[in-house]
């Protein structure tokens, strides 16, 4: 490595011997160190720099898919749209739970990349710090999306964003187990208990959900939430309380492990494959790996409701894709002209059809069935589906966290479900 | 003037010592016609670029993140903070907010159980495990090293093992007592509010004792054989050897490995969101999981940085205790 630094091999070599030259050995020494000191900030510095020295026809993308086959997918959708535009594309993807902590990073160094992906429920938050375009003034259209796709882009009128293809969850039933005790699907919530009890035997419970201290617990606690009319602007209510009462009342009753408290949703998966469960509540995005597993049959269907006139209305995930406000409005009209060819309707196609999700426009819907038959209930899920950010927006966390201690106060026995919305409304 | 006086030096400087990267030190070796005040002042530079660089260290590393966690405390520090820049004084709104919310007192207890329980528990069987280990045995080198496994596991691998063995119905500890007719029924180890912190200490515990063992055993190799050969000579029973011999000989590294304990189980983290996320309904929650769910969670940083500023402010108790501690001799 001293090589590279001009004074140092000389002064190391004539170093030692004679006392007239320990002074220069020792001089050369502290430049060295001096090199040494400066070469990693130098390296540092240039680093730092790289981000700027972007190419001008070349586009900075971030997203979260960063395992296969998602990595591979989207980047090729990328790659696609940025073909068609003339552009190249500089593409980093990073873990999911990483993601906003990189967005933060960059937006108080000012590095944010040209095109940016977000989950739905954080869009707002960023949108409210005026850190992303709009759409309708870079042009990039935003006609034919599902209601609950467009409110989940939209902060304060205008859209920020938007999701291509999107999912929800309901609830997966193994076939041959209930064939064995001669039980149908469950529509209603009291088909739902008779039939997570009858299910429950030796080794085996009836029904695994995920009841964490995340906002995955929110996210699968909101259906039966919404579907009997509780809103998410004051949690404590009578609807709120009868949903929290079923969810806890299977644990209580003992058709569900008291573990729901600690799973996560690949944990409820893999109860569901092991056939430690006889129903899951769970999402298309365990499809791959579900169809994957000789022996194992099941069905989807929607989440029951506790009335059977009511209709069930599910949560939508999915990810949303932006423009950063970068300032230098010649990329930010590149990363326009990428995004309108990323969401055109082959790509979208393509893109769920790969990835077992769902497009975000009814008008593919006929042609997405077509290609993917075995996704119907969570297409018919779709268009009631609704944003968790529709009503709350930016504020959306705090409640988020509220109804999650609600579940864990209710599932673990700590307070009857009205008590424990009544603690957890004091938390918002 | 001191400065001038450097540059006076440097011009004297002859051109072949420059050439090869000579500076103001070339002087430091060069010892004639030089006042008495300047050499005061020659060894005062020298000691502050020794100094220099941990002060730099000090103040970059150290002094920047805590002042500016501090005053993070009083903002209301958001996300539109990181794109704007602007961060609104809050005054003591955060701390009152944290303060009054009900999960503090919840936060507050368990912190205090937790940390007690641990460093109880670590000690105990560190200092247990250490005495053990004094005496040679065959393998006991073997043995010795295999205690420091713990120490190897990353945290978040650690707890992802646990988790998955204390499974209330499918965990392979709860099998084994079923197994063996010990219990009728799953223990839900870490979904009973009950038991949750109990579980989440038990495991601290096992991360921690490679720690307290370790260094308590190096401190008890330093105590002189000597001294129990003399006891043994007075008839001092193996109890009296431990009280009058190993105790006192020990307590520096005592107070040490308890105090580093305190500040470290403190801040644990990654154990507790590893196994619990906090819950069950916040059984487990402690005051470093509600500043990380404040900050990395609901991302408001202002009432994260209270509740850290708060942690620190008791880590700072025990530090003062632990310099106090050791400022005194301690034989007496």
């Amino acid at each position: 490595m001293p090589r590279h630094l001009p004074a140092a091999p000389r002064g190391i070599h004539r170093g030692a011997p004679s006392p007239g030259n320990s002074r220069t050995s020792g001089l050369s020494r502290r430049s060295v160190l001096a090199a040494g000191l400066l070469a990693p900030a130098a390296a540092l510095l240039t680093s730092c720099g790289d981000s700027g020295r972007v190419p001008a026809n070349t586009l900075r993308v971030m997203d979260s898919y960063s395992n296969d086959p998602d990595y591979g997918i989207i980047g090729g959708a990328l790659e696609d749209a940025a073909d068609r535009v003339g552009v190249k594309l500089q593409r980093v993807a990073v873990s999911g739970q990483s993601l906003i902590q990189r967005v933060l990073q960059q937006g108080s160094s000012g590095t944010l990349p040209d095109i940016l992906m977000l989950d739905n429920p954080d869009l707002q938050q960023i949108a409210a710090t005026t850190a992303l375009r709009s759409f309708d003034e870079l042009g990039i259209p935003t006609e034919g999306y599902h209601d609950g796709v467009l409110q989940a882009g939209t902060y304060e009128g205008d859209v920020y964003g938007v999701v291509p293809t999107v999912n929800t969850i309901a609830l997966f039933c193994n076939t041959a187990m209930f064939q064995e005790v001669g039980l149908d699907y469950p529509r209603t919530w009291d088909e739902l208990r008779g039939c997570a009890a009858e299910l429950t035997a030796d080794g085996r419970f009836g029904i695994a959900f995920c009841g964490n201290a995340t906002y995955e617990g929110t996210w699968q606690f909101l259906p039966f939430f919404w579907s009997n009319g509780a809103d998410e602007r004051s949690i404590a209510t009578e609807e709120a309380a009868e949903a929290l009462g079923l969810v806890s009342g299977f644990v209580q009753d003992g058709s569900a492990s008291s573990s729901v408290l600690n799973w996560g949703q690949a944990d409820v998966k893999d109860q569901f494959v092991a056939e430690r469960a006889a129903m899951m509540v769970n999402g298309p995005w365990q499809l791959p790996e579900l169809s994957g597993i000789e022996d194992l049959e099941y069905e989807i269907v929607m989440l029951p409701v506790r009335d059977s006139a009511q209709a069930p209305v599910a949560p939508l995930g999915g990810e949303a894709w932006t423009v950063p406000a970068t300032g230098d409005s010649a990329k930010e009209e590149l990363a326009a002209a990428v995004l309108t060819e990323f969401l055109s309707d082959e790509s979208i196609l393509s893109m769920a059809e790969q990835r077992f999700t769902v497009p975000g426009r009814p008008a593919l819907t006929e042609a997405y069935l077509q290609r993917r038959p075995d996704m119907d209930t969570f297409v018919d899920l779709i268009p009631e589906a609704r944003a968790r950010t529709a009503q709350l927006g930016e504020n959306w966390p705090t409640t988020a966290t509220a109804l999650y201690t609600a579940l864990q106060l209710a599932l673990s026995g700590q307070a009857d479900p009205a008590e424990a919305l009544d603690q957890a409304e004091e938390y918002v | 003037m001191s400065t001038t006086d450097v540059h006076a030096h440097r011009t004297t400087t002859p051109p072949a010592d420059r050439a090869t990267g000579g500076g103001a030190q070339v002087t430091a070796v060069r010892p004639p016609r030089i006042s008495a005040r300047g050499r005061a002042w020659r060894q005062r530079l020298v000691a502050t670029l020794f100094l220099g660089p941990a002060v730099i260290y000090m103040v970059l590393f150290f002094g920047y993140p805590v002042i500016q966690n501090l005053i993070m405390g009083f903002q209301h520090y958001t996300i539109t903070t990181f794109f704007t820049d602007e961060a609104p004084w809050a005054g003591w709104a955060n701390y009152t907010e944290v303060l009054g919310s009900p999960l503090f007192r919840t936060a507050l207890a368990n912190t205090v159980i937790f940390t007690v329980g641990s460093i109880l528990g670590q000690f105990v069987l560190g200092l247990g495990l250490a005495l053990f280990f004094r005496r040679r045995f065959p393998l006991s080198g073997a043995l010795r090293s295999l205690i420091l496994l713990p120490w190897l596991i990353p945290l978040i691998v650690a707890s992802a093992v646990w988790k998955w063995l204390l499974d209330t119905d499918s965990g392979a500890l709860n099998r084994v007592l079923m197994g063996s007719g010990l219990i009728d029924s799953g223990i839900p180890w870490l979904s009973s509010t009950d038991l949750a912190l109990f579980t989440v200490i038990v495991v601290n515990i096992w991360i921690g004792i490679p720690f307290n063992a370790v260094i308590l055993h190096g401190g008890l190799q330093t105590i002189p054989q000597e001294l129990y050969e003399a006891g043994s000579i007075d008839g001092t029973s193996r109890w009296q050897a431990f009280r009058h011999i190993t105790w006192p000989m020990l307590r520096p590294v005592v107070s040490v490995v308890l105090v580093l304990g305190v500040v470290y189980t403190l801040k644990v983290l990654d154990i507790i969101l590893g196994l619990t996320g906090g819950g069950p309904a916040n059984a487990t929650q402690t005051l470093a999981t509600q500043a990380y769910q404040l900050s990395f969670a609901t991302f408001d940083f202002g009432q994260g940085a209270a509740v850290s500023n708060i942690l620190i402010l008791i880590s700072l108790l025990f530090a003062v205790i632990y310099l106090r501690l050791n400022r005194r001799p301690v034989d007496e």
